[in-house]
């Protein structure tokens, strides 16, 4: 009954799209109108909450390897911390503009940990390939959250950060647990 | 009063004219997002029709019919639409009516 990698990648694919929708959606309309129904300002912070949840159950079926589990642990922490911390920001526990920078390094771990835990080189396979572009990619992306931090009015930052998470959630989408980085092997391995 | 300050009632309906413009295009674009991720997921499933197993469902398991990627997409982009962007754009247009903004 365990789910395969893809599988799970594709999940969390569709939550990290729905994550970048929302966040996308915040920067269009303005944060007032955003937070005009409360259950709408603790969303992202929920959402993030619950994927260091779910993150840990995937922890859980990533015993087939140390380093896989340590990383989705590492992810799962990240995600769960990050989460907490916006959801105090909403709340309105903690003020100041530099807190963006726990999300900052939530995204630096866990583009750090996509990173190691890829043992094969970029262009090994498909799984390869975006494990290391993804990992990239969402370090290069600490930079938004950073941003915030220094410039919280600036919407750029917030922009590239929604951006983020849907082309994170490409990435994921494109993922397979066994396939050439571009095409697929038709008739030679299921799925 | 200060020149800078005041502005005259032809620039107010300007400004007033530009800004319900600008609340227009936010509108549009917050209640094209959804649909159009779900057109994305559409032409997913078209380019690559192996990924929809229901067309294929021989030796597949639970997960490849519950979590079948351009239809995740398909999914997602209904959530939002239903769920987030419809009270959206109410609280977008809303904030129109009000003459206090």
């Amino acid at each position: 009954m365990i789910p395969r990698p893809e599988t799970a990648h594709w999940l969390a694919a569709a939550f990290a799209l729905l994550l970048g929708l929302v966040l996308l959606s915040e920067v269009i309309v303005g944060t007032q109108v955003f937070r005009r129904r409360p259950w709408r300002a603790y969303l992202f912070p929920s959402l993030a909450l619950c994927s260091g949840v779910g993150l840990w159950v995937i922890t859980i079926f990533s015993t087939f390897s140390t380093m896989h589990l340590v990383a989705h642990a590492l992810w799962a922490e990240a995600a769960m911390i990050a989460g907490g911390v916006q959801l105090a920001v909403v709340r309105g526990k903690l003020r100041s503009p530099h807190w963006s920078l726990v999300t900052a390094i939530a995204l630096l771990v866990s583009g750090a940990a996509f990173l190691v835990h890829e043992p094969n080189p970029w262009l090994y396979s498909r799984a390869a390939f975006l494990h290391h572009a993804i990992g990239w990619m969402l370090v290069a992306a600490a930079l938004f959250p950073i941003g915030q931090a220094l410039r919280p009015r600036w919407p750029l930052w917030r922009a590239g950060f929604a951006l983020t998470f849907i082309v994170l959630a490409l990435l994921l989408f494109a993922d397979r647990d066994a396939a050439p980085i571009f095409g697929r092997f038709a008739g030679v391995v299921a799925g | 009063m200060s020149s800078e300050i005041a502005t005259s009632i032809p620039e107010r309906a300007e400004h007033r004219r530009r800004r319900a413009t600008l609340r227009q295009l936010r509108v549009l674009t917050v209640q094209l997002l959804g649909p159009l991720t779900m057109i994305a997921g559409v032409v997913w499933a078209v380019a690559q029709p192996y990924r929809i197993v229901f067309l294929d469902p021989d030796g597949k398991g639970l997960y490849d019919f519950l979590f079948q990627p351009p239809l995740l997409v398909v999914v997602v982009g209904l959530a939002y639409a239903v769920g987030i962007a419809q009270g959206l754009v109410e609280d977008l247009e809303a904030e129109g009516d009000d003459p206090a903004t």
